[in-house]
C-alpha cells in the first residue's frame, strides 16, 4: 500500500472508525460491484478503507469529477484511493457517463457506487438510478453487494465543512440475485431494499 | 543502552516485569483451556483469550508511554479521551446544530485540556470544562435556532464531555502534582493497577461465587459477593503496593478502597447511562472487551476523587 493511501486509512479510522460488518457476505476477491447508501463525502473512503488491505488495490470508488476532480481532493481521490471519476454535469451530452466504469470493470476490478446519485440527508436512501441496473446486466458474472453505512450523515452532513468524530460501522449484506427477465424499476426497487434491510440490524 | 537503562526506576522494571509475568501466565492458562475446550465452553474461552491479549496491548502501551514521558503519556490520554467521546456522541442523537459545538469537543476541548494539564495550570485544568465549555458550547448551539430538544441535547453533550474529558484527564494530571519524591508516573500506574485489578478481581469472584445480583437491570454481572470480594481482594492488593506511593501501608488500603468503590460507582452508573441510550456495550474497538469506555468507565470516577485526595493530603 502506498503511503499517501495508509495515512488516508488511517485518518478515516481515527475519524469514523469505518468497522466492516459483514452480515451476508465475506470479504473475497470475486469480481463486486458494492452499492451502498450515501449521505455524506467520507462515504467513498468509510467503505474502501473499511475492507481488507488486500482487496482495497483492485476495488476503485466512483467518485464525482465536479467534486473530487481539482487540486488537493483530486490528489486524495486517485493517488489515494484510486478512484474512477465520473462525469455528473454532463458537458458533453454525447459521451456516456457509465463508459469509465465499464472499463475498470473490463480490467477486472471491484466498484464502489452510490447509486441514488447524488447525498440524501437521513438514514434511509432515495430511489435508485439506473446505472446500477445497466451494469448488472452487462456484466452478469460481476457480484452485486449491497452495502449500509451509518452515522455519516451525522459525521459530515450536507453543507458542513469540518467533520466530527461518530462511530461508524459498514455493513456488507448477501450478494443481490438476479432475477431473469426483470424489468428494471422492479430490480432497482429490490437492490434498494436490500439496502434497507440492512441499516435494521443494529445489533449486529 | 546502560545510560538508558539507568534513568529508568527500579519499581517500574519490577512492577512491569511482574506484569508480563503475570500475563504470560494468563496467556498459557488460556492456550491449555483452548485446547480442552469443548463446543459449549469454546466462546468464553475465546473471550477470555480476547481479553488477556487485549491486555498485552493496554501494558505495552502503557510501557511505552512511561518509558517516552509525561508528554507521551499526555498525548496517549488525550487519544483515550478521544475515542470514549466518539463512542458517547455515537449513541447520543444529535441534530444539525450541534455540528459545530461537537467538532470544537473533539478538536478543542480536548487538547486544550490536556495542554492545560501539561503547563501545570490547575487553576485553570480544574474549571476548563465545568466552566467555558459548559457555557460556551450550548451558547454556539443556540445561534443555529433549533429549539428542539436542546435542554436534553446539551445535557447529555455536556455529560460526554465531564465523564470522558475532564474525569479521565484526572488521571494524566496526576503527572502534574508536586509530590517528593517526584514519582509522579508510578503514582498513575498505581492507581490504573487497583483499578484493573478491581475489575478482574470482581469479575472472577463474581464467577465463582456471584448470587445477589445488586442491579439486575443496569448491569446483569455485577453481585454483591463480586463486589465485596474482589473489592478486598483488591484493597489489599493496593495496600501492598504502599511502596511505590506516598502512603503508609495502612493509608494506602484505605485510597484502594476509595479507589475501588468509585471505580465500581463509575462502571454502575455509566452502564446505566449506556443503557438508557439503548445500547450493551459503548463500542467495538477493543476485541473481548466492548468499547474504548467499557475499559475506563472505573477509571473516569475513581481518577478525579483520587487526583484531589493525594493533591489535599499528601502536595
Amino acid at each position: 500500500m502506498r503511503p499517501s493511501s495508509a495515512l488516508l486509512v488511517g485518518v478515516v479510522k481515527l475519524l469514523v472508525g469505518a468497522y466492516a460488518r459483514w452480515v451476508g457476505s465475506a470479504p473475497g476477491h470475486a469480481q463486486r460491484i458494492y452499492f451502498a447508501n450515501h449521505t455524506s463525502h467520507i462515504d467513498t473512503l468509510a467503505i474502501w478503507s473499511s475492507l481488507p488491505r488486500g482487496l482495497r488495490r483492485r476495488t476503485r470508488p466512483i467518485a464525482a469529477r465536479d467534486y473530487w476532480g481539482t487540486g488537493l481532493r483530486k490528489y486524495i481521490a486517485t493517488r489515494g484511493f484510486g478512484a474512477v471519476l465520473i462525469d455528473r454535469t454532463r458537458e458533453n451530452p454525447e459521451s456516456d457517463p457509465l463508459e469509465p466504469l465499464r472499463a475498470s470493470l473490463r480490467d477486472g476490478d471491484s466498484l464502489i457506487i452510490f447509486p441514488e446519485g447524488t447525498r440524501g440527508t437521513g438514514a434511509i436512501p432515495a430511489p435508485f438510478r439506473s446505472g446500477l441496473f445497466r451494469l448488472a446486466g452487462e456484466f452478469p458474472a460481476v457480484e452485486l453487494i449491497p452495502v449500509y453505512l451509518d452515522n455519516l450523515h451525522r459525521s459530515l452532513p450536507k453543507g458542513a465543512v469540518l467533520p466530527v468524530p461518530v462511530v461508524c460501522t459498514v455493513r456488507f449484506g448477501a450478494p443481490l440475485a438476479r432475477l431473469p427477465d426483470e424489468a428494471k424499476d422492479a430490480f432497482l426497487a429490490r437492490a434498494r431494499d436490500a439496502v434497507i434491510a440492512l441499516a435494521d440490524r443494529r445489533a449486529t | 543502552m546502560t545510560r538508558w537503562f539507568e534513568q529508568v526506576p527500579r519499581e517500574f522494571l519490577w512492577l512491569f516485569g511482574s506484569l508480563m509475568a503475570l500475563l504470560a501466565i494468563a496467556s498459557s492458562i488460556g492456550w491449555l483451556l483452548a485446547r480442552r475446550a469443548d463446543e459449549s465452553k469454546a466462546a468464553s474461552v475465546a473471550n477470555l483469550v480476547e481479553r488477556i491479549n487485549a491486555w498485552w496491548v493496554m501494558v505495552a502501551i502503557l510501557a511505552v508511554a512511561f518509558l517516552a514521558g509525561s508528554t507521551t503519556t499526555l498525548v496517549l490520554f488525550a487519544l483515550a479521551s478521544f475515542f470514549a467521546l466518539r463512542e458517547f456522541i455515537t449513541l447520543t442523537p444529535s441534530r444539525p446544530g450541534d455540528h459545530l459545538p461537537l467538532f470544537l469537543s473533539f478538536f478543542v476541548i480536548i487538547p486544550a485540556q490536556y495542554a492545560l494539564i501539561g503547563t501545570s495550570e490547575y487553576g485553570i485544568f480544574a474549571i476548563f470544562i465545568p466552566v467555558y465549555a459548559f457555557l460556551l458550547l450550548p451558547s454556539i448551539a443556540a445561534m443555529r435556532s433549533d429549539v428542539e430538544d436542546f435542554l436534553s441535547r446539551s445535557a447529555k453533550q455536556q455529560w460526554g464531555l465531564m465523564v470522558t474529558v475532564y474525569c479521565l484527564s484526572h488521571a494524566a494530571a496526576l503527572l502534574m502534582l508536586p509530590l517528593e519524591p517526584a514519582r509522579n508516573g508510578l503514582l498513575l500506574f498505581y492507581l490504573l493497577l487497583v483499578v484493573q485489578m478491581s475489575d478482574v478481581m470482581q469479575y472472577v469472584f463474581g464467577k465463582l461465587f456471584g448470587r445477589t445480583k445488586i442491579a439486575p437491570v443496569v448491569s446483569p454481572s455485577k453481585t454483591v459477593e463480586g463486589f465485596v470480594g474482589g473489592g478486598l481482594a483488591a484493597t489489599l492488593i493496593g495496600g501492598a503496593m504502599w511502596w511505590i506511593t506516598p502512603f503508609t501501608p495502612l493509608q494506602s488500603a484505605a485510597i484502594s478502597a476509595i479507589i475501588v468503590i468509585m471505580g465500581f460507582l463509575g462502571g454502575l452508573t455509566l452502564s446505566a447511562v449506556k443503557r438508557s441510550l439503548g445500547a450493551k456495550d459503548w463500542g467495538i474497538m477493543i476485541e473481548g472487551h466492548g468499547g474504548m469506555l467499557d475499559r475506563t468507565d472505573s477509571i473516569c470516577f475513581a481518577a478525579p476523587v483520587f487526583f484531589h485526595v493525594v493533591r489535599y493530603f499528601f502536595t
